[in-house]
């Protein structure tokens, strides 16, 4: 299998939809509709491959780490999204949706953030298409990526506190949602993951599917078998692993995601609806929203994109928890032993392969190294010490 | 996986034909002149939340919107959030609010206003029929639009809880009379491009909505989303049925002034319609 378009109702499966107030619907109608003909329309796609390559950098390269399979006793290659522009794969979707809300007469971009990457995505877009842009941030978030603030101020964005709730990712999302409801008429909501309302999962993953089919190019050359034996990758709302996943969906390789067993979406495997979208949700005994814990920003996600919760039910993808303190030791190794600096979310899908090594042994694994980490390192000297 | 479950959302029941208990009731009053108010209230705030309930139906609101609160409500602004958290904070569930709500004798009918995530988790039947013994016969649920009523719908309307669907003013011509045909108890017409909340003066989008939904339907339109005092209550029902008014009444109620102000505030908003 391929992945596919989702059905008319915006559904992979059993999963997505659009459960969003009653104010928008006639917006994603309208980006549905806009996003369909921007995609079918050689020229919005000759502008936005300038724009991928001119200005983020792709294609970015993927880096066979010698030293780091040697000690795992697994061949490990690495997808560098971290080399794009603004450090990490958010830049992908963020330069097709600003060009789309150009396209669509929009004036105003409003995001949500968890790390700040794609808070940092959009607000650099936004300033490169003269185009507003204001940013929902949990407060927890802004004191531990204080960085990435400056970063998005220094670009010319509003960046605005999400106080309610846990103040992480997820009242960001509830925060750039409430501004959308009242500012649909001149504004895009640039959503930062496979996530939301459709066609939001649907297009931001067609947005990311660069990744995955510069990845197939790139092991067809690579590899003598041309298909690595495994592809990994870390899960929050799911957008660097859908983007990777869409090269190989349809050939031999394993797919696994990787998430945070604090925010552990689909290996809690329990449905539910937030954020627009029916998809596998951490929720207590009333469907409240839990919320989640992890060491990444980008990660402390009670929900997940609606496309992994069917491609785990289907089986063709399976998802992987890890702890905090496994996370640390493999941002550790790979500094180590490559000289690559991995952000905190990626690192996710390398402490998996470190943890399964055994099982793995002798095998060929794509890992989606989705960003780099900088933006982490002030948190992991407080936390190494 | 089936094509009718892959494209449930698309599948919308027609509403029954016959108005239910709590439309019934709306419409008898609307008909004799009267401009309706329906207040909401948030259940599981403080223990005096049954006490609320009962002041703010003998002040003269004609329906109660019992607000359970939920983690994530998107379609609402600091006020609402803010009592909903607290709400939380004190052990608030859609169990413990329907148990209280069922010892309550407010006398005017009641509407259950939520998010569907808390419907959904506990299975659209088992849900509709814990709000009917509950005493409650409508649902106003924000996040599940026409496109994803369906399977909620089809619980519902044999349950006897009438949904009452949103209508806004980002809606085209040809999407109104859909929303109307579906939406029963009455039609909630949202005043403004904005979660709920107060506003210093009405928005005149609730005056063209009001009107877009009065010249295509004979059910109650009410207004609600930006309704804050007794002033803008009169001036939207010049066009409207009536109003709902919530965060406006729940200010009062998180800032302690408890049933009494709680009741004096619907009393005033009562007396200005009454006098419009």
């Amino acid at each position: 299998m391929s992945l596919s378009e989702p059905s008319a109702s915006g559904r992979f499966g059993e999963f997505g939809g659009r459960y969003v107030p009653e104010t928008l619907v006639p917006a994603c109608q309208e980006l549905e509709a806009a996003f369909r003909d921007a995609w079918a329309d050689q020229t919005f796609r000759d502008e936005l491959d300038a724009l991928l390559a001119d200005y983020a950098g792709r294609p970015s390269p993927i880096t066979e780490c010698h030293r780091l399979s040697e000690e795992l006793g697994v061949r490990v290659l690495l997808k560098r999204e971290d080399l794009n522009h603004t450090g990490s794969h958010k830049i992908n979707n963020v330069l097709g949706q600003a060009l789309l809300a150009k396209r669509m007469g929009k004036t105003r971009l409003v995001a949500e953030t968890g790390a700040g990457q794609h808070g940092v995505a959009s607000a650099t877009a936004a300033a490169l298409m003269g185009m507003e842009c204001k940013v929902f941030m949990g407060e927890v978030d802004m004191e531990r990526q204080a960085l990435n603030v400056f970063r998005m101020k220094l670009l010319g964005a509003e960046v605005v506190p999400a106080m309610s709730g846990s103040r992480t990712l997820k009242d960001a999302v509830n925060e750039a949602m409430r501004d959308w409801v009242g500012t649909v008429e001149n504004t895009h909501y640039c959503l930062g993951s496979v996530m939301g309302p459709h066609p939001y999962p649907w297009m931001v993953r067609e947005f990311h599917t660069v990744i995955g089919k510069e990845s197939r190019e790139q092991c067809a050359k690579l590899l003598e078998n041309e298909i690595p034996d495994v592809v990994t990758a870390c899960v929050g709302g799911g957008s660097n692993a859908i983007g990777i996943f869409s090269g190989f969906a349809d050939t031999t390789a394993e797919l696994v995601g990787v998430e945070p067993a604090g925010g552990a979406a689909v290996g809690r495997g329990v449905p539910g609806v937030v954020h627009g979208m029916k998809s596998y949700l951490m929720q207590d005994e009333f469907g409240q929203v839990q919320e989640a814990h992890s060491i990444s920003a980008g990660l402390d996600y009670p929900g997940v994109g609606p496309e992994h919760s069917h491609l785990s039910s289907i089986g063709r993808a399976r998802y992987e928890q890890v702890t905090d303190a496994e996370v640390i030791e493999a941002f550790q190794l790979l500094s180590r032993t490559e000289g690559i600096i991995p952000a905190l979310e990626p690192a996710h899908a390398l402490a998996w392969v470190i943890r399964d090594r055994a099982k793995l042994a002798g095998k060929t694994v794509l890992l989606n190294m989705s960003g780099r980490g900088d933006k982490d390192v002030a948190q992991m000297m407080e936390i190494l010490g | 996986m089936s094509a009718s479950l892959a494209d449930e959302g698309l599948v919308i029941p027609d509403a029954p034909t016959e108005p239910g208990e709590f439309e019934h009731s709306l419409r008898s009053l609307r008909d004799s002149g009267r401009k309706l108010l329906v207040a909401y209230v948030t259940g599981g705030l403080h223990d005096e939340w049954p006490d609320v309930v009962r002041a703010v139906a003998d002040a003269g609101a004609d329906a109660i919107e019992i607000g359970i609160p939920f983690s994530d409500p998107v379609m609402d602004g600091p006020i609402i959030q803010e009592a909903s958290e607290l709400a939380l904070r004190d052990g608030a569930s859609p169990v413990t609010v329907l148990d209280t709500l069922r010892t309550i004798d407010a006398g005017v009918p009641l509407a259950v206003m939520t998010y569907y995530n808390l419907a959904f988790h506990m299975g659209h039947e088992r849900f509709a029929s814990s709000l009917y013994e509950a005493g409650v016969r409508a649902a106003i649920l924000p996040d599940l639009p026409l496109e994803e009523v369906g399977p909620w719908a089809r619980a519902a309307d044999p349950a006897g809880i009438e949904t009452v669907m949103l209508a806004a003013p980002t809606a085209p011509d040809e999407r109104l009379p859909r929303v109307v045909a579906r939406s029963r108890g009455f039609v909630y017409a949202v005043g403004l491009l904005g979660v709920t909340g107060e506003r210093d003066a009405l928005a005149a989008s609730s005056l063209v909505i009001a009107r877009r939904l009065k010249a295509i339907t004979d059910k109650p339109v009410l207004v609600g989303v930006g309704v804050s005092n007794a002033q803008q209550a009169a001036e939207v029902s010049q066009v409207a049925d009536g109003c709902v008014i919530g965060s406006a009444l729940m200010r009062r109620v998180v800032a302690g002034e408890g049933p009494t102000g709680a009741g004096a505030f619907i009393a005033e908003v009562r007396a200005a319609l009454d006098a419009s």
